[in-house]
């Protein structure tokens, strides 16, 4: 079963778990400002979302890329940067609308979620649930499950 | 290791910043936040030195555990001589602005002298230099964020700042980072506007890379966070309702001081509670609570997001105060609400909002409000002084003059000054509701007793955060004892206050130990830290500190005298609740508390108490 991260913004508290595990996972660290996932919290409005990468399933990062750096990995579905193939143009910062690949001025390289290697770290740090690694094919399962529970009449009727 | 190893120095008499390395010996014997800058006050700083002055010090500093993956490790102290209480302050905030201050490099910054003009300190990474902020001067705690964060071009620039009430000497001013944090209590804003320091600004995108055992360390940290998940108040009431899970459970167990503590429990304190909180208002049919917000790395997440009614008459007329903003915590829907005798959520979420905003204590502004109400209702104060009529209950009183207060406007420049100066003034003192000039929470010592020995004694004048035995007492924490009785509560002070400051050291939040005792923080520390940190060293750690606190204290003036409670709750028994009939036990438990301290009558630290403690 391929898996995807899911997230559920309403149960974020902007903790920030989720970034220094990440950072951790990927450079030996606690540094959130190296982290790939990122919490903006909308403070007017009190909203916290995390957002990193989709994978999308035609990823326009992974086509951009003019020396073939990013690769599928077959078994998670990620879009991997493979750094010693990366020269650091950053077309894909260009290509992805999503602004999730980013240049790290450190090593000359891009970096995004890999889902690393198929046991993201930000999901398992995440205290609230707000961050999931689950089925790719029933991402909405809990919002077809919370749908259902409201639109069965049945059951008081 | 923990410690970035490096500390700035910020002389801001000749305008100059220096990086110094951090006194490793000392690290070993303090270890970081509260103990390790007090050790830096006490080397540095004359006790008897006048607080506003430039010859005191004001430090910011981190512990070891601020910046790491550990539960709620995102604390940062500031610690100066306080001007409201003369005493030692040391005031404790979350945030994200500590674990900034830790990921540009630096474990704490020496602030000293006084800069000739406003200035702010921005600081990129190694990087740091004073720059003017005359522009900045005159505005409040959000929009000095805003404007930073827009000069700087850079939205995860972290600030932390004084607003009005700092530069207008309220006595009890905070400094505020990330908009509805802050270092709350002793004035230690006030200290901070008193150096034309307005603002800090940090941007760190160094992280934190000295762990001793990084292994070791997640699996400590992983294992502590499954203890607060799976205790009931950290993992579920603090979580669902905030601090503000206590306003019933205080209420009933008759230890709310209500109506500047003439009585012990409010009539309306189901109405400004957590659980009023979620319930939708009548008038727009919505819950002021619409979510939690946690601090840097915290997996509790008590802290609130509330949005106010459009419709309540303290905004309006203010859009601006319509969108989401920091919740009531516990202690000002108490100290604004219950010890004025109001019970409009409303007003008192906006209340807190001003001095989120101005940057004002809401403990001492809430209950300094209350002597004044004391005052008015007796006869002493009219409204042409007060500038409005000031009965209890009323809270177009409050709001007014909150405002006035963080504005320096007429009476608010009197309220500024806290309770004990402003009831010594027109004479009536006993209606000043303060240990040490410091205005005391929310739990009344006649229905806890331990309360009124941990208010007595507190090092920063009257609070609750250096020995919290509301935990034992009332919740069980570690272990149930009554809150009538006076009996156990000199050794039950004691080990909540030594436990304390080492947890005050370390980088994380005294809540979590309402979930852990220090054996949960031991693994944590010797993990991520050199040195062989045991139990017992950790004890001796938070012991030390509470007696080098002391010193500092009796060296600055004050004796056992000042170790005292109002004269109201040793003398007017609660009229109402389980505790009625009783007083505060205070001078039963005091002789006690100071024998096991090792203490001479006076409250002064023994030879063999000192040497024992390597003092």
């Amino acid at each position: 079963m391929q898996k995807s991260l899911y997230i559920d913004a309403n149960k974020c508290t902007d903790c920030l778990q989720c970034e220094m595990a990440c950072s951790y996972e990927n450079y030996g660290i606690f540094n959130i400002a190296k982290s790939r996932i990122k919490v903006f919290n909308f403070e007017h409005e009190g909203r916290k979302v995390p957002y990193t990468c989709t994978q999308c399933a035609e990823a326009w990062c992974m086509h951009a890329c003019p020396v073939d750096a990013i690769r599928l990995d077959a078994v998670t579905g990620a879009k991997v940067v493979f750094e010693d193939t990366c020269v650091g143009c950053k077309v894909c910062t260009i290509a992805c609308p999503f602004g999730t690949i980013n240049y790290v001025a450190d090593s000359g390289k891009v970096q995004k979620c890999d889902l690393c290697g198929g046991d993201p770290a930000c999901a398992t740090a995440c205290p609230t649930g707000a961050i999931t690694y689950i089925d790719a094919d029933w991402t909405g399962l809990d919002k077809m499950r919370q749908w259902a529970a409201k639109t069965d009449t049945t059951a008081t009727a | 290791m923990g410690w970035n190893r490096k500390i700035l120095r910020v002389d801001l008499t000749k305008g100059t910043c220096k990086a110094e390395p951090l006194n490793m010996e000392w690290a070993q014997e303090y270890l970081g936040q509260r103990g390790l800058a007090t050790k830096y006050i006490v080397e540095e700083v004359d006790p008897k030195v006048d607080p506003l002055s430039p010859g005191n010090k004001l430090i910011m500093a981190t512990g070891p555990l601020t910046g790491t993956m550990a539960s709620t490790g995102g604390r940062y102290s500031v610690i100066t001589k306080s001007p409201l209480t003369g005493a030692i302050a040391c005031s404790n905030s979350g945030g994200y602005f500590g674990a900034e201050m830790k990921f540009a490099g630096w474990d704490m910054i020496i602030f000293e002298g006084k800069s000739p003009k406003p200035v702010y300190l921005s600081i990129e990474n190694d990087k740091a230099e004073l720059k003017d902020a005359s522009h900045l001067w005159g505005k409040t705690v959000w929009d000095t964020e805003e404007i930073i964060k827009k000069s700087h071009q850079d939205p995860q620039t972290r600030v932390s700042s004084i607003g009005r009430a700092g530069e207008n000497g309220v006595l009890y001013a905070c400094i505020v980072n990330d908009l509805h944090r802050a270092a709350g209590r002793s004035g230690v804003g006030t200290v901070m506007g008193s150096k034309n320091l307005k603002a800090v600004a940090i941007r760190g995108t160094q992280g934190v890379s000295g762990i001793k055992d990084f292994k070791g360390f997640l699996a400590a940290t992983t294992a502590a966070k499954k203890v607060l998940a799976d205790n009931a108040v950290t993992g579920q009431a603090l979580p669902t309702y905030g601090t503000q899970v206590l306003m019933n459970v205080i209420n009933e167990i008759g230890a709310m001081p209500t109506r500047n503590s003439r009585d012990v429990q409010f009539e309306g304190a189901r109405k400004i509670s957590g659980e009023a909180m979620h319930e939708p208002r009548a008038s727009d049919g919505k819950p002021n609570l619409i979510g939690n917000q946690a601090c840097f790395g915290c997996t509790i997440a008590c802290g609130r997001t509330s949005k106010m009614d459009k419709s309540h008459f303290s905004v309006a007329n203010s859009p601006k105060y319509w969108g989401a903003t920091g919740g009531l915590e516990y202690e000002s829907a108490w100290a604004l609400g219950s010890h004025n005798g109001i019970d409009d959520l409303e007003a008192l979420t906006f209340a807190q909002i001003i001095c989120n905003e101005d940057g004002m204590d809401p403990i001492s502004l809430g209950s300094t409000v209350s002597a004044a109400m004391e005052l008015y209702e007796t006869g002493v104060l009219t409204k042409e002084q007060i500038g409005v009529e000031a009965p209890f209950g009323s809270a177009e009183a409050l709001v007014e003059l909150c405002k006035m207060t963080a504005e320096g406007r007429g009476f608010g420049k009197e309220l500024g000054l806290g309770s004990r100066r402003l009831c010594e003034k027109y004479g009536h003192p006993e209606f000043s509701m303060t240990v040490k000039s410091q205005e005391y929470p929310a739990y009344d010592p006649r229905g806890i007793q331990g309360m009124g020995l941990t208010y007595a004694t507190s090092n920063r004048g009257a609070c609750h955060l250096r020995s919290y035995t509301v935990a034992s007492e009332v919740l069980g924490i570690p272990v149930k004892t009554d809150p009538l009785v006076t009996e156990g509560k000199a050794g039950l002070v004691k080990a909540f206050q030594d436990a304390t400051a080492a947890f005050d050291s370390s980088g994380t939040c005294i809540f979590t130990t309402f979930a852990w005792s220090l054996a949960d923080l031991q693994p944590q520390i010797d993990t991520a830290c050199e040195g062989n940190w045991t139990m017992e060293k950790l004890a001796d750690l938070g012991e030390r500190v509470w007696n080098m606190e002391r010193l500092f204290n009796n060296a600055a003036g004050f004796t056992a005298k000042d170790d005292d409670l109002p004269a109201r709750l040793k003398t007017e028994p609660a009229k109402t609740g389980p505790a009625k009939g009783l007083v505060s036990g205070i001078d039963k438990m005091k002789p006690e508390y100071y024998q096991l301290r090792g203490w001479d009558q006076n409250g002064v630290p023994s030879k063999e108490t000192l040497d024992r403690l390597g003092l």
